[in-house]
Parts: structure tokens; sequence; C-alpha cells
């Protein structure tokens, strides 16, 4: 009876450690990932309906919708399938791993011995030379030899004088698959406890706000347990262009009534808190604010103030009698062929606001002064009047994820660069120098392996050989 | 000067170039081969010069940043691919002495830089939108192309290695890689006369991606659209029953099979885990710290991943199963297929997240 479970599970161990198992796996993952790339995945059901009607015909891609739709094709990369497919990718993967792994680690580990008489046909480098001088006298030339190619050599006597010096270099280079293999593993189990333990969601918030929700994205409301507060948001362009360059928002955390961090968060650049970050993700304009114009307003005797003022609202120029009212606003002003002025666009892709000034009463002049236009801030008289920002009208769009895996998944990459540096660029080489008397002369045989890039370590060895025989002929 | 003319002369030297490499497999003249080596390196040259030339032009014009390399848009990283792609076939001649690899791996090349000319796709330096302004991605695109190169460099050796190989019209072999060749030059011959519909035709809001196939397979012609299937399996069967003169053209060269599979196993090895490290994780690093999703099975994604596991399954097949020969060469054609597509394919055909590669 124990006899029987323990064939069972044997046979359940072999079968999961086959490289057969992979490599099926890795043609099944690979063909049937292809289906989701081509099929829409978690659209609109009219789009992919449509989409088959073109290959199944009108009549067809009904009942066709259903069959893949009962496949999970849909949705394929979270279907049961797909991820029974990756779960025996990762037992191949881990049970294979372990299967191969312990005698790669006494190969590792062990020291290296003198090879044995047995061993010498498993070795796939050979060559052999005579040197002039006894074992005794070539020993130490031999060790230096073999010291310039990089093999710091131990070494043990046989009878009748002869010796052999022998090295190994790079031996952990044999590691790097299990290394490698182990990196996607922890990679896999940072994914499936961001899956399982994370939360993922997006936060309006308006310039001025604060908030201590996020939303998930079915809209249900999430607690973060601190406010966080919109300061600013302003898109920065390049040059004389509608291209954007950077999307900045100014956000302020505050916990327990206290602020305690700013982040200025762009793309690329996003505000970490509380096991929360949060990602610039888009931005626009809150319907029927009303904001404050921020204007810099300088006079002519070198005088500057700030002042922030709603529409309609009226500002002194410091040091003079004049007097500015805002009428009108665009957040985005453009001219047309006969110089007439139109907004192109509801974003502030170029603010302006028009203002008339007046003197003691009397108007004096008036006109548009352009966010992205310093010629226009200089008014007539000299005086200078900035507009800095319309303040309070625009949201950004803030993406929040919190997930505790995903350190998990950045220390299974750095694993896996190891692993890889390991795998492929390093080769564990072995080599045995066997010297015995001939008489006045040595013999020497070289025998070495590498366990990557066999032919580059041969020539190594061959030039290691011309060099010592050219030396000993002499 | 700038550095467009310099560019210019570097596509019509490398289709010289490959003009050159081709006369030579089927000549076998010595000065006809000095000839194609020096054309390609001087192109070489003049590339990187026109490179270097285009990292200075935009930042003078106060577009990029000093940090940022010419390597963000399509037609960028099209010529940064061609760029590794002859810079790692000149080491492979200068260090095995051998020529005959030009005419395999100068066409891919040539193909690139035609599909650049096709396409019509912008050559502008454009300004980098704040998603792109990324070391991650910096690393992630320069990372990717070398690993393309490589890829490429092992589709040519395998490619030369099934021609070298098969010997029988019926064997899978010789039947893939002669129908691989055949799908090509359909591909290819259809494109071309979508693009010659496309500049005789197209109004200015049509981008040529709405004319794919639509002078052929895709006609509103019945007539038009059977003839090209038609015709597409005439070319095949064409190429099927001459492929040998192939065959032996490249047999008179005597190159080693050992020595191209050989190379083709190096190339991937090299490919891989540039491409696992720069392909995948530097994208999803990238991904990670723009959008807070580091994985999202988009088509692009996906298709990495899927080349992915095709050289995945080429290194454990060869390494752990001892597949040699015909059988690993066949996988690493289809790996780079899956590359083509990863790169090309997706942006034509499929849609998703990397949007800004498109064809613009």
């Amino acid at each position: 009876m124990i006899e029987q479970k323990k064939g069972f599970v044997d046979w359940i161990w072999d079968f999961f450690a086959s490289i057969k198992l992979a490599a099926v796996l890795f043609l099944l993952i690979a063909l049937s990932s292809i289906v989701g790339t081509v099929i829409e995945q978690g659209a609109e059901p009219e789009k992919n309906l449509m989409f088959l009607k073109r290959i199944f015909g009108d009549a067809l891609a009904p009942s066709a919708y259903r069959v893949f739709e009962s496949l999970g094709f849909m949705d394929m990369y979270r279907s049961w399938w797909f991820i029974t497919l990756l779960v025996l990718f990762s037992a191949n993967l881990i049970i294979c791993s372990l299967d191969r792994f312990p005698r790669i680690w006494r190969l590792v580990r062990e020291p290296l011995k003198p090879i044995s008489p047995l061993m010498v046909k498993t070795v796939s480098i050979r060559k052999e030379m005579r040197l002039k001088g006894t074992p005794e006298v070539v020993k130490e030339e031999l060790r230096q030899a073999l010291k310039s190619l990089g093999f710091g050599a131990q070494d043990s006597s046989i009878e009748d004088g002869g010796f052999q010096l022998y090295a190994q270099k790079g031996r952990y280079a044999r590691l790097g698959v299990y290394i490698t293999h182990l990196s996607i593993v922890v990679i896999m189990l940072g994914a499936v406890i961001g899956i399982f333990f994370g939360f993922n969601g997006y936060l309006p918030l308006q310039e001025g706000y604060a908030s201590d929700i996020a939303y998930a994205r079915d809209n249900t409301p999430h607690k973060l347990g601190f406010t966080i507060r919109c300061d600013d948001f302003d898109v920065e362009f390049y040059d004389m262009s509608d291209m954007p360059k950077v999307f900045r928002s100014r956000l302020t955390v505050i916990k327990d009534g206290k602020e305690v961090l700013k982040k200025v968060v762009e793309v690329n650049s996003p505000l970490r808190y509380g096991g929360y970050t949060f990602y610039q993700s888009n931005y626009g304009m809150v319907p029927d604010a009303k904001g404050y114009f921020i204007l810099k307003v300088r006079g002519s005797s070198g005088k500057a103030v700030t002042v922030n003022r709603m529409l309609g609202e009226s500002f002194v120029i410091p040091g003079t009698e004049i007097v500015g009212t805002i009428k009108d606003f665009s957040p985005a002003l453009a001219t047309d062929n006969s110089g007439k002025t139109f907004t192109y666009s509801d974003m502030m892709n170029n603010p302006a606001v028009y203002i008339e000034f007046s003197d003691s009463g009397k108007a004096k002049y008036s006109g548009w002064i352009l966010k992205r236009f310093p010629s226009t801030w200089r008014l007539p008289d000299g005086n200078i009047v900035e507009l800095v920002d319309y303040w309070g009208v625009q949201y950004t769009g803030l993406q929040v994820r919190k997930d505790p895996g995903v350190w998990l998944v950045y220390l299974g990459s750095g694993i896996m660069t190891l692993g890889l540096y390991l795998a492929f660029f390093m080769s564990h080489r072995r080599i045995w120098v066997l010297v015995s008397r001939e008489g006045k002369y040595s013999a020497v045989t070289v025998l070495a392996s590498a366990s990557k890039n066999r032919p580059s370590f041969e020539r190594k060895v061959e030039r290691f050989i011309a060099d010592l025989s050219g030396g000993a002929d002499g | 000067m700038d550095s467009s003319v310099l560019f210019g002369v570097a596509t019509i030297g490398y289709m010289l170039s490959m003009v050159a490499y081709i006369t030579y497999l089927v000549f076998r003249n010595r000065q006809i081969g000095l000839v194609a080596t020096g054309i390609t390196v001087a192109s070489f040259i003049a590339q990187t010069i026109a490179f270097l030339m285009r990292w200075v032009e935009g930042y003078e014009m106060g577009l990029r940043s000093f940090w940022r390399p010419p390597i963000s848009n399509l037609y960028e990283s099209l010529i940064f691919f061609v760029w590794c792609l002859i810079l790692g076939y000149l080491i492979i001649e200068f260090k095995y002495r051998n020529r005959s690899f030009g005419a395999f791996i100068t066409p891919v090349a040539g193909l690139a830089l035609a599909f650049i000319e096709m396409t019509g796709m912008s050559k502008e330096i454009q300004p980098l939108m704040p998603a792109l302004q990324s070391n991650w991605l910096l690393a992630h695109v320069t990372m990717s192309f070398i690993a393309y190169a490589a890829f490429g460099l092992s589709f040519g050796t395998a490619l030369m290695y099934l021609i070298e190989k098969t010997e029988e019209r019926t064997e899978p072999a010789y039947i893939f890689w002669t129908v691989s060749l055949g799908v090509l030059i359909v591909l290819l011959a259809a494109m071309g006369l979508d693009f010659m519909k496309y500049h005789v035709l197209a109004t200015n809001s049509e981008v040529i991606k709405d004319y794919l196939f639509r002078a052929t397979f895709k006609s509103g012609s019945s007539v038009v659209s059977l003839a090209s299937w038609i015709g597409s399996v005439i070319i095949i069967a064409l190429v099927w029953r001459y492929g040998y003169l192939l065959k032996k053209i490249v047999a008179a060269f005597n190159i080693s099979t050992d020595l191209l599979d050989e190379l083709t196993y190096k190339t991937v090895a090299v490919g891989f885990p540039v491409f696992t490290l720069g392909g995948l994780i530097f994208g999803a690093i990238w991904a990670d710290q723009a959008w807070g999703v580091y994985w999202s099975w988009d088509p692009k994604e996906t298709w990495s991943l899927i080349t992915w596991f095709v050289y995945a399954f080429y290194l454990h097949a060869r390494l752990m199963r001892g597949w040699r020969g015909r059988k690993v060469a066949v996988v690493a054609v289809v790996g780079f297929v899956a590359v083509v597509f990863t790169y090309l394919g997706v942006n034509l055909l499929l849609s998703g997240l990397h949007s800004y590669g498109a064809l613009g």
C-alpha cells in the first residue's frame, strides 16, 4: 500500500519535473495568448460581435460569440483555464528546479578534486605536450602560467614525482538558471498578492479641494486613512505649441489634521504615502467652476504685488490710481485671420484674461493678457500685469494604487538580473594539468571543461600551451 | 547639412550593400565582397554620425533634454534597430572572416528601411510627451532593439542553416522555409501595392493603415480578392518548387552547418537575457512608474511575452533536450516572426497602450 502511494507521488513529481511539460506549456501559453490579443479584452459586447461578424458572417456571429464567451475568451487572462495554465507553469518551474537543484548545488559547493582516471574521458578539452625539465622544475612555471590565465591552482602529488595542478572559476554560473527560475516565482507571487490584497482605483481632485476617499473601478468609495489635497494643477507646453511637456499636480498629504507631506506629482514621478501610490493619470476642467485669477501686478515704480480676484472684480496697480477690472476669460485664446479672437479649446491650453483699465474713473485701455505670452503683460504705460494662473477650475485625475506585492515584483526583477547574468554571461570553467616524469622531460596533459562557450575556452587553453611550449623549446 | 541628409546616404548605402552582398553570394568574386564590406562600413559610419547629429538637433531645438537619445518613436527605433543589426553583423563578419552572411542579414536591414519609406512615417524630431520622459523607458527601448537585432542575426543564420541542410522538397523543414519565404514575398508585394494605391488615392485624413491589404486580399471586388489569394498560392508554390536553387548558391560557400547552428544559439543567448531584462522587466517597471500598472495584458505586452516563450522554448529544447539543427532552427525563425509581429504587426493590426509607436 505504502509502496503504491509512493509510486503515485513519484509519478506526479516526475510529471512536473519534466522538461517536456515545460516545452508543452510554453507553446500552450504562447498560442492561447494570441487569442486575447485579437479579441479585445473586457470590451463592450458589440465591439467583439462586430469583429466576429467579419469572420463568421452575420448569421453565425451570435452563436460564435456565445461559444467564445463560455470559453472565457472575452476576458481570457482571468479565465479558469488560463489561470490553470499559469499555475501548471509555476508548479513545473518550481518542481523541475527542486528536482535538479541538489545535484547542481553539490557541484558548486564541493571543492574541485584532482581528476580521476575514470573522469578523464568525460572532459571535453584535452591537450598534450612535453616540457623540458623534470616535474619538480616545471611546477612553478606551470603554476605561474595558470595564474596568468586567471586560475589560482591547488596541487596534489602522485607517485613517481608527478603531480596534478587543478583549478576552477565561475562555478556560481551553474546557479544562474535556478536563480532565474526563482525570480520568476517571486514575481508571480508578488502578482498574486497584488491581485488579492491590492487596490486599484482613481481620484479626481479639484484644485483647492481635499479627499479622504478614493474610488474603485466600479465607483465604490475606498477609505484611504488620510487626506490628500490638490494645491494646484498645471500643464506646461513645448515652446509655442500645444504639445504638452509636463503635467504637474501639487499635492499635500494631511494626517490627523497635520500636513505631513508635500509633493509635486508628474507622469513618471508618483506620490507614495501610507502604502498608496498616486499617479498623474488625466486632468480636465470642472464644469461651471468659479476660480481665482492670480495676477502679479507691478507698477512702473517697481513695487510688485500678487492679487487674487474673481471674474468681475477689480484691483489697483500699486503706486498709481489705475484700476483693472476682470471682464472675460478664455481657456484657450486664438486670433483668426481677420484679427478676431476666439476660444479654440475647452482645456486651458492658452489661458487669457480680458481686463479693462481705468484711471480715476476714466476708461484708459483694455485688452487680453495671456499667461503664455509675456509680451501681452506689459501695458501701454509701462505697468506690468502678469496672468500667473486661473486657479480652482481644473481637476487632476489621479490613479490610486495599493499593491502590497509590488516590492516582490521589483525584488524578483533584481534577482532575475543576477540570474540572467550568471546564466548567460558567465561560464563554469575547470582545468586540470597532469604532469608525469619522462626521463629528463615532463609529459603534460591539460584537461579542461566549460559549462558555456567551450570553443572560446579551448582557444585560451591552446594559447596557454603554445606559450609554455615556446618557452620550453629554447 | 543636417542629420536627415546623412540618414539618406546611409539608407542608400545599405541598399547598395545588400545588392553587393547578394551579388557576392552569387558570383563569389573577392573584389565584390570587399566593395560590399566597404559600403557597409561607410554607411554605418554615416549612420552613426547622423544619429549623434539628430541627438544634438533635438536638444538644440529645445524639444528634448540632453539625456534623451533619439530612440523614441517608430522611425527612430527602426533606424536604431538597423544600426544594431549592422553592428552585430560587422562583428560577425570580422570575427568569422566570412561575408556570405551579409546576403542574409543586410536584406533584414533593407526591409526595415524600405518599410520606413513605404509607409511614409513621420521622420520629424518630435517633442516627448510626458509619459515618454523616463529613464526606464530609455533603457527599455534601447535594450529591446539590441535584442531584436540579435534575434534578427539569429534569424539570418537559422534560415541559412535550413536552406543548406534540407534535401527533399517533401521534407517539413524545406516546406517550412520555402513557405515562410513565400509568405514574406507575398506580404511585401501586397503592401507594396497598398503603398502605391495609398499615394494615388489617399486624402489627407487617411493613414496608410486604412489601406492595408485593400488593394489585394481585402479588396471590395471579390474577383480581385480571389485573384490575390490564388496569386499568393502560386507565388508560394513557385518558391517551394525552385527553392533548391537558393540552396545551391548557399551550399557553394561551404559554411559549416555546425557554425551556423552555433551562431544561431550564440545570438539567441545574447538576445534572450537582454530582451527579458530590457523588453519585459524594464518595460514593466516603466509602466509601473508611469501608470501604476506593471502588467496589463495589452496586445504589445502579450506579444512580447509570446516572443519570450518562443525563445525560452528554443533555449530549453537546445540545452535540456539536446535538440540540434533543423528543429531548433525552425524555432529560431518562428521566434523572429514573433519579434516582427510584436514590433510592427501589433501597431499595424491591433491596438493598445503603445499607441505612440503607431505610424504617424
